[in-house]
């Protein structure tokens, strides 16, 4: 892990190259506080900073190729590099390390631009061919590791973090209101836009290039792809689902052989729900790799998981380290999550995770495996399961019994209005004349969170008047899509929206970065990924149970108890982090002041006072004013670390 | 209109304007509007309503009122808290 930065353009003196270069790596320290490394060519300059994590001797960025024509820089891992090694040097390739991020100079020279899909791993990679004068920028498949870029004074600058750019380019820092509307919509920003005007995304699992000549382009080498429809039905690529879940297992376990790879020693996350308990699992009976594990733990009974953490600590033996995580911990830490994240969140969930990364480092690990993914390619969400039975409940609108199914959906709020089976009509009930389109099942979501556009002042208000968020986003799919299953239609959308510009960024690489950890996902290896996808929507939801091949996958490993648990969203203290008997946090209050919102130019000031108010009595209750708040103040945090100061604090 | 009728109205009117629509500008809620439709309110909107009518009105809302034609607009709701004083007067009289 680590981050990388850089520039194509211009002719400056090396000394000149050597001092942008360094402004751009230094903003990204805390991606790789290993040393910097740089290549320094004409009009081109690469820039590493090193996360010490395999070949500590030997590794260090940029790596070039036998002749030093190929020159390249690596933010991430290559999982499968040995046996990439063994291929090319059986093609004759020499090479002069041990590191992982040597395949990729000679991948290039034997494959060309389609060297990603030799890859095997978490990466964002730039390269540079001194003979044909072009650039490369590669993004893994699904967006685990971030890549940004802009063009400014006649350059195209890259980085791992946008502070990279905004560090030389601080003009760049200019927030966009379509881009914000995204984000309090979707909850990120749709590749390869960001909140930030002129500053893009690399998508995942895409190459750009820029030639010599100027020319660009974008190219998709990798996407989430489902098997068609055929006669209606779908096909079943194994015998039985147990057939299946023994393949699966098979799967898993190399996926977490070779995410275990590294000269350092690797840790896990064990939040207690099936995906993380069945990484830590998997690598008790099937790897030598010590166990040693981490979790975070609330004082707030509705958010914490302890109790399932200490049985799997139990059932395991491994050795384990609970962080527990106050409200007070998350409201003061949260201006450092925005720090990383360079972008709104709706939910405070990043900062437990960031605060437990630190405590990771603090035991000397720079490596974790989590379980992140599974509930994408498995089917483990609520919103798949509700977008089951509102499809079903279309079927027969006039049914009274068919909307009943909410109430064992929703059976933990039995005491919500969603029990009532006349509320759960007219809550879900809602948008049924979209349910042929591909975004049927993210309706509800980003209905409720797009009411914080109502916050927007006149100005912004006006900018993204007529926005339409369904259309915006089905403007991105491919045309296929209609011919999938609906839970594959819904797990596509997913995978574009929350998975890749939410939960990898903001809860995933931001967090873990903020403290130098690499998280690692077994789950989203995309071999893993792809074995999921080609198998049918009941083998993935039975009934209302979710990710039931997984189940099966992970039996006789796991508790009962644990392995037949049904899927709770991690979630933190929102709104109620940060205020205390009625006081707001000092931060809070200046950056939600009449005047800061007024210098900002973003937001009414008048009702997002009255929203303040609504949370300092303690009475928004809600997800919409819980996201609302805490979009509204990541924004401002935003506008404030990276606009206002331009390269950020 | 009654004039405890119209004076629940504009309370409910108010604290939904206020407090759910973040607004002083009345014109963006009409009175027979669907909350639900408009989006202004979802399951914990709803509970949060309950919550104030209690309050507000001192009446009882029991989970079989939590019905969309009692929460789903200010004048239902209105309508509905008018019911629940008067049947509580008369069934206060009536002891």
């Amino acid at each position: 892990m680590c981050g990388i930065a850089g520039f194509v353009g211009g002719q400056d003196t090396p000394e000149v190259t050597r001092g942008t270069l360094g402004r751009m790596i230094r903003t990204l320290r805390h991606r790789g506080p290993d040393g910097f490394g740089y290549h320094l060519g004409e009009g081109v300059g690469l820039a590493h900073a090193r996360l010490a994590i395999i070949d500590l001797a030997t590794g260090q960025q940029p790596i070039r190729n036998e002749r030093g024509t190929v020159w390249t820089v690596l933010n991430g891992e290559i999982f499968n590099y040995r046996e990439l090694r063994r291929t090319l040097e059986a093609q004759g390739h020499a090479f002069y390390t041990h590191s992982d991020t040597e395949v990729i100079v000679h991948l290039y020279e034997q494959y060309g631009d389609d060297f990603v899909d030799h890859l095997n791993g978490q990466f964002a990679i730039a390269l540079w061919d001194t003979e044909r004068r072009r650039l490369l920028l590669a993004r893994d498949r699904t967006g685990i590791r971030p890549l940004f870029h802009a063009s400014a004074g006649g350059r195209l600058w890259f980085g791992s973090e946008v502070k990279a750019l905004l560090a030389v380019q601080p003009k760049l820092g200019v927030l966009d209101p379509h881009g914000v509307a995204q984000a309090l919509t979707y909850w990120g920003t749709i590749d390869p836009g960001t909140v930030f005007r002129d500053v893009a995304s690399v998508p995942p699992g895409h190459v750009l290039a820029l030639e010599a000549d100027g020319r660009r382009s974008l190219r998709r080498y990798w996407d989430w792809e489902f098997p068609e429809l055929q006669d209606g039905r779908q096909q079943r690529p194994f015998g039985s689902i147990d057939e299946a879940a023994g393949a699966l297992r098979e799967l898993l376990v190399d996926a977490v052989r070779l995410q275990l790879r590294a000269d350092v020693p690797v840790g896990a996350y064990l939040s207690g729900g099936l995906d993380s308990s069945g990484v830590v699992a998997l690598i008790r009976h099937y790897t030598n790799n010590p166990l040693r594990t981490f979790s975070v733990a609330f004082e707030d009974a509705e958010f914490d998981e302890s109790d399932f953490q200490a049985r799997m600590v139990a059932h395991l033996g491994t050795e384990h380290t609970t962080l527990r995580c106050t409200r007070r911990d998350i409201g003061e830490a949260f201006p450092q999550l925005i720090e990383h994240t360079e972008a709104p969140v709706l939910r405070t969930a990043g900062v437990p995770l960031m605060l437990l990364a630190g405590d990771v480092q603090r035991h000397g690990f720079r490596v974790v495996l989590t379980g992140e993914g599974a509930d994408e390619v498995f089917g483990g969400y609520d919103l798949f399961k509700e977008a089951k039975v509102r499809r079903f409940w279309a079927r027969q609108p006039g049914s009274t019994w068919r909307p009943r199914l909410f109430e064992r959906l929703y059976g933990y709020l039995a005491h919500s209005p969603v029990a009532n089976a006349a509320m759960a009509q007219s809550f879900f009930g809602r948008g049924m004349e979209h349910r042929d389109r591909a975004v049927f099942a993210h309706l509800p979501r980003w209905t409720t969170s797009q009411r914080a556009l109502a916050f927007f002042s006149a100005e912004w208000r006006a900018q993204v008047e007529g926005w339409d968020p369904l259309a915006t986003f089905e403007a991105t799919l491919p045309p296929a899509i209609g011919r999938w299953s609906p839970l594959a239609r819904d797990q596509y959308v997913e995978a574009h929206s929350l998975l890749a510009s939410y939960l990898l960024p903001m809860q995933g690489d931001r967090p873990a970065m903020a403290h130098s950890v690499e998280g690692r996902y077994p789950f989203l290896d995309h071999r893993v990924v792809e074995f999921g996808n080609r198998l049918p929507d009941h083998w993935k939801i039975r009934g209302l149970t979710e990710k039931d091949v997984l189940r099966r996958a992970l039996a006789g490993l796991l508790p009962e108890q644990i392995r037949q648990r049904t899927k709770q969203p991690y979630r933190a203290p929102d709104q109620g982090s940060f205020f205390f008997d009625g006081e707001p946090l000092d931060y809070v209050a200046d950056v939600l002041s009449g005047d800061s919102l007024r210098e900002a130019g973003y937001f009414h000031p008048d009702r997002v006072g009255r929203l303040f108010d609504k949370c300092r009595r303690g009475q928004a209750i809600g997800f919409a004013d819980n996201q609302a708040f805490v979009g509204i103040l990541s924004t401002m945090l935003v506008h404030r670390q990276r606009v206002r100061h331009g390269s950020g604090v | 209109m009654s004039a405890e009728l119209a004076r629940i109205t504009a309370d409910i009117r108010t604290y939904i304007l206020e407090n759910l629509m973040f607004s002083d500008d009345g014109s963006v809620l009409a009175n027979d509007a669907s909350l639900l439709e408009k989006g202004v309110i979802d399951s914990t909107g709803v509970l949060e309503l309950a919550m104030f009518l209690e309050t507000q009105f001192g009446i009882s809302v029991k989970a079989d009122d939590l019905l969309p034609q009692n929460f789903d607009s200010v004048d239902s709701m209105a309508g509905f808290v008018h019911r629940a004083i008067n049947s509580e007067v008369a069934a206060a009289a009536a002891v």
